[in-house]
């Protein structure tokens, strides 16, 4: 079943630079100012963005059979309430429940993506232009954690590759680097003095790996918005890596000519690398890759099953690391 | 009054493994209630390593002698905690498969050091009644005091666990490091003042 769609937003209405700047300091000052300064806040908030906070259901076209090989799985999904309480998002705390608990003091209205470096046309992307201005569709993808559990996913969103060609990237744009988004005094993860994470948390893609159909830019999982826990308003899902390559709440997103440190890799190099390909061959120096736990899982049985390499998406992507040492750019 | 004490510690030592079990029974454990359930039970473990550690300076401080009475039974209760976090671990990481623990000990040193900290306490339980203290006589203190090598190995089982945030596994560190520097300064202190005590015999 194919549902209508707008076309795609033409470049004219991709706010620039400047003026996405203007409107931050302008709506800076106005969460200064008290009753006068909410009101006016209220007036600026867009039409898309209330529509995510209301936990409407977004028009997309649903996964099914149909759809291409490695859009969609026949596996048992993970259940929405488990999806929504089991994560890892470190800007609210290392425990897994702790982005359920905290994770709705961040704001994600207003809220825009910032796209610029190597782009001809570097621009930002307000949440109502993605929500109105991308084909929604629907994919089924199973998530493997370098922890080693996994979980299937019905999320909802756009290839990466449609937002990129809008600000058309230049030749000197090998790399894709993500920004999660920096806001010490609503993530409590951020303003812990223990963490070795040097925030804003960064990742990164190369260009061939950002742009394969399979990388989608996620707004929502089943049929819902976003919940904040996994990555509100919009986030990376990058289904043949480790999850903490698909990065959350995505604030600004650059094009580069040299690869990107990444923040796992710098804090921990010999256990991290760029690629993070899900891999059973290679083992973490903690984790064996080797199986992984599918949850739900219950007391008595774990229910364990064998890792696939590319996290069985190898006919969609293997061709992109041929001739690559794979236990060496791990 | 004394003598309820010990039957009520007992209960409380429980009272971790029964609210586990009941919130697992219950379905309040997670979407992955397995992991959960060892990575709790293994940090009351640590906890009761720390309570029985406890128990020496406790009785310093205070001067309460009868303190002492708990202790063998606090130290068993880590043991007991300990054991539960172990299975677990066997049961839902390993499905019980010897070479796959055997793969995990030789390649991860986190796991390395908790299951030899658990090796070490394993004949501290075994000899801890009357009978063996008594047959034991002064080797057995020198046995027990095993327990140390345990806090360190369990200190550095939980901080070559951290991922990004030290925070909670520098908090137990700690804690051990000043049980153990405790030690060490009541150990220099005896050994100063029986040399003190040689001098001025001569």
């Amino acid at each position: 079943m194919r549902t209508p769609f707008k076309s795609g937003i033409p470049s004219s209405e991709i706010t620039s630079e400047s003026a996405w700047l203007k409107r931050r300091q302008l709506m800076t000052a106005v969460a200064g100012g008290a009753l006068v300064g909410s009101a006016l806040a209220s007036a600026l908030v867009s039409p898309g963005a209330s529509a995510l906070a209301a936990g409407q259901s977004l028009r997309h076209r649903p996964a099914t059979a149909n759809s291409p090989a490695g859009f969609y799985t026949t596996e048992s999904l993970t259940p929405y309430e488990d999806v929504k309480r089991y994560n890892n998002f470190y800007e609210f705390g290392t425990d897994k429940g702790d982005p359920a608990r905290h994770a709705h003091k961040m704001s994600i209205d207003p809220w825009s993506v910032r796209v610029d470096g190597a782009v001809d046309k570097p621009g930002v992307l307000n949440l109502e232009d993605i929500l109105t201005g991308f084909d929604l569709e629907e994919r089924v993808y199973r998530l493997r954690c370098v922890e080693a559990w996994s979980m299937v996913v019905p999320w909802m969103g756009f290839p990466l590759s449609d937002l990129l060609k809008r600000f058309q990237p230049t030749s000197k744009a090998k790399y894709v680097q993500f920004y999660t988004l920096l806001d010490r005094e609503h993530m409590r993860g951020q303003r812990s003095f223990t963490s070795s994470i040097d925030w804003p948390y960064v990742e990164g893609l190369r260009m061939d790996e950002a742009m394969n159909p399979l990388t989608l830019m996620a707004v929502g999982l089943y049929g819902k918005p976003m919940p904040n826990q996994n990555g509100a308003p919009i986030r990376l899902v990058v289904p043949w890596k480790y999850g903490f390559k698909s990065i959350k709440s995505i604030f600004r997103i650059r094009l580069t000519q040299r690869r990107p440190k990444t923040s796992w890799e710098l804090i921990a190099p010999q256990e991290y690398g760029f690629y993070a390909n899900v891999n059973p061959q290679v083992d973490h120096p903690r984790w064996s890759q080797k199986t992984e736990r599918r949850l739900p899982s219950t007391l008595f049985s774990p229910n364990r099953r064998d890792t696939l390499m590319f996290n069985g998406y190898g006919e969609q992507v293997a061709h992109l690391y041929k001739g690559m040492d794979l236990t060496r750019d791990y | 009054m004394q003598r309820a004490v010990k039957p009520l510690l007992f209960l409380v030592c429980l009272l971790p493994l029964a609210s586990l079990v009941w919130a697992a029974v219950n379905y309040q454990l997670g979407p992955d209630p397995g992991e959960k359930l060892m990575l709790e039970i293994g940090a009351w473990a640590a906890r009761l390593l720390i309570a029985t550690l406890l128990v020496s300076p406790l009785r310093t401080w205070s001067g309460w002698v009868s303190l002492l009475r708990l202790r063998r039974m606090l130290g068993l209760f880590c043991f007991f905690y300990a054991s539960v976090h172990l299975s677990l671990f066997a049961h839902f990481y390993l499905g019980w498969v010897a070479e796959r623990l055997l793969e995990e000990i030789v390649e991860r040193p986190y796991i390395s050091a908790g299951f030899t900290a658990w090796l070490i306490m394993l004949p501290l339980a075994l000899t801890s009644n009357r009978a063996m203290q008594r047959r034991l006589r002064r080797n057995w203190q020198r046995l027990h005091r095993g327990v140390y090598a345990a806090a360190v190995l369990v200190s550095l089982h939980i901080l070559w666990q951290v991922r990004s945030d030290f925070g909670e596994a520098l908090v137990y560190a700690l804690i051990f490091a000043l049980l153990l520097a405790w030690r060490l300064m009541r150990y220099r202190k005896k050994q100063s003042s029986a040399s003190n005590a040689k001098l001025l015999d001569a």
